[in-house]
């Protein structure tokens, strides 16, 4: 019976692999500029929706404020990185760890609250973090920070400076997106993993059998922030400038998990499946509907996740055949 | 030596209800001692002061002489309490075999070792061919036992059992009460809550009766249906002096 377990997280690690063969090849026959952009954020988004459904998704713990750790990162690489030369491939690890630091600071009063209270919690926490940001000059203020190219080291990897070719940014990205589900595929495999999807199908039980709440939700933050800070601090080096209206803003909190969300909440291919559907359709609408602002393409996005929790509340991932761990009663529902 | 589990005055109000009254009494190593009462005796009250979830307001428990009352679930569990609830509940996202598994990682952090071991648990309680099956598609039978295999593979000194057999068929009640008294061949020491009289009072070695959350009486179960203060608190006072 155990044998089942292992035999299928093998075939995961296979299909994992696979996919990195393949979209490490994606790139190279389209030249289009505009395409490969799409295919970078794309990638980046499914590492970001990956590591918000470490605490999110197994965990169960709904977190709004990932734009916060996405933030920190973005910030404390490019800082690091303007204010003391340290380059942004060591930078974006001390900003991943910053933001797992920032994820226990949030977490220490949050996680006292539960359900809703936590995920109310964490959308006020967020939007503190971008209004501190906002008023304090030291990293920029409103004006944000720009990355200025370093002419005399050129085109690097340590400094993950990229002008002549953009392409190694989608191996940033690709890594950072490979490492989040590499951390996921690891974790449903631990006690951690077990532990957490106790404490998110039904505390009371979980504490029955020796599982500790708080901890375990800390620990899901602290690698779940961590993670998102590395991905902030790849996208700040890749558009080269930020402020917080474009690593801290609210609505940045709802787009990180809706991939998980679309794609199945607490599975491995959840975010992967939902960041290939949603972030295409979202930048197509954009810049087709482009005109008349940026609410079309979220008002797309909400008919799409109607629609998913409609017809499959399993999420995505569950159409492909890949197999999905259905939420509570969502089979009863099906057959009924 | 000391009793495996003391309960030593232990009284508990939620509000101005009284759910347990100054209640006392011991569990023996290797026994199976009924827990009963009409409802609201103050059964799955006492259950939860047991098992941590609730802090008595006055008293003390005890296991194997050392104080647990004040505890949370968590640590009572690791000091060797396990329990299932009287409501189901099953990790609806995990199969069988997952929700074991949980129990098992109590004892051992390595997910082979956990594996091994909640297998071995399944395959006790009678599960071994649903060990892939989401829990939330198991029967309700197949859900208490889960409870109680989950329960087990914390590898227990004592298993809490909150009305395991009720709401079961006479077939799945009878294999319910063997796999009982499997787990006490197994040196673990249980305590039941159960409604079900004709299955319980072969089942156990003593029972304590609860009502209004006082001990009415405590000793062998046959000796304990012919007490007319029990017979009063079940049936009325017409029926004591029969």
């Amino acid at each position: 019976m155990g044998t089942s377990i292992t035999r299928r997280r093998r075939q995961e690690l296979i299909i994992g692999v696979g996919l990195l063969a393949v979209l490490a090849l994606l790139p190279l026959p389209i030249h289009d500029v505009y395409t490969r952009n799409l295919i970078i954020i794309t990638v980046l988004f499914a590492g970001l929706a990956q590591a918000w459904n470490v605490l999110g998704g197994y965990c169960g713990q709904i977190s709004l404020s990932h734009a916060l750790y996405f933030g920190v990162g973005a910030y404390v690489s490019t800082l690091l990185l303007t204010r003391a030369g340290i380059p942004p491939t060591i930078g974006m690890f001390a900003g991943g760890a910053l933001a797992g630091l920032m994820a226990l600071l949030v977490g220490w009063p949050c996680f006292r609250l539960s359900g809703h209270y936590y995920a109310i919690a964490t959308v006020v926490v967020g939007e503190i973090g971008f209004l501190l940001a906002l008023n304090w000059d030291w990293i920029g203020g409103a004006t944000g920070i720009n990355i200025p190219y370093r002419r005399a080291i050129g085109d690097s990897w340590l400094w993950l400076q990229f002008r002549i070719d953009k392409l190694p940014y989608h191996y940033a990205a690709l890594a950072f997106a490979a490492a989040a589900w590499l951390v996921a595929w690891k974790i449903e495999g631990s006690r951690w993993g077990f532990v957490w999807r106790a404490v998110k199908d039904d505390p009371v039980a979980a504490r029955s059998l020796a599982v500790r709440i708080f901890p375990s939700k800390m620990a899901a933050a602290a690698i779940s922030g961590a993670l998102t800070g590395i991905g902030g601090a790849i996208y700040a080096q890749y558009v080269g400038y930020i402020d917080p209206d474009s690593v801290l803003y609210g609505q940045l909190s709802i787009l990180i998990p809706l991939p998980a969300v679309l794609g199945g909440v607490g599975t491995l291919w959840g975010p992967l499946v939902g960041a290939a559907v949603l972030i295409p359709l979202s930048e197509l609408t954009r810049s087709y509907l482009g005109g008349s602002g940026r609410g079309v393409d979220l008002m797309i996005y909400g008919a799409l996740i109607v629609l998913v929790a409609l017809a499959r509340p399993q999420g995505l991932a569950s159409l492909v055949g890949v197999r999905v761990r259905a939420p509570a009663g969502a089979d009863d529902a099906a057959t009924a | 030596m000391p009793p495996l589990l003391e309960v030593d005055g232990v009284s508990k109000s939620f509000g101005g209800v009284a759910a347990n009254v100054d209640i006392s009494f011991d569990v023996t190593e290797g026994e199976i001692l009924g827990l009963i009462g009409p409802n609201g005796a103050g059964k799955t009250s006492l259950f939860n002061a047991i098992s941590g979830e609730v802090v008595p307001d006055a008293g003390e428990i005890r296991l194997a002489g050392h104080r647990v009352s004040g505890l949370p679930p968590e640590q009572c569990a690791l000091l060797g309490i396990a329990r299932t609830f009287q409501v189901v509940r099953s990790f609806d996202s995990m199969t069988a075999l997952e929700n074991v598994m949980v129990g098992a990682y109590a004892r051992h952090s390595r997910t082979r070792v956990a594996m091994a071991q909640a297998s071995e648990t399944l395959a006790f309680t009678g599960l071994a061919a649903r060990a892939d099956v989401p829990a939330h598609a198991l029967t309700p039978a197949e859900k208490r036992r889960l409870e109680v295999a989950r329960a087990l593979a914390t590898e227990p000194r004592l298993l809490l059992l909150d009305e395991m057999l009720t709401g079961l068929t006479p077939v799945e009640a009878q294999s319910g009460v063997q796999l009982i008294r499997d787990v006490r061949a197994r040196g673990i020491t249980v305590m039941m809550v159960e409604h079900v009289m004709e299955v319980l009072l072969p089942l156990v070695d003593r029972a304590v009766v609860l009502d209004l959350g006082r001990v009415l009486t405590i000793g062998a179960p046959e000796a304990v249906v012919r007490n007319p203060e029990v017979i009063r608190a079940y049936l009325g006072d017409r029926y004591a002096a029969a």
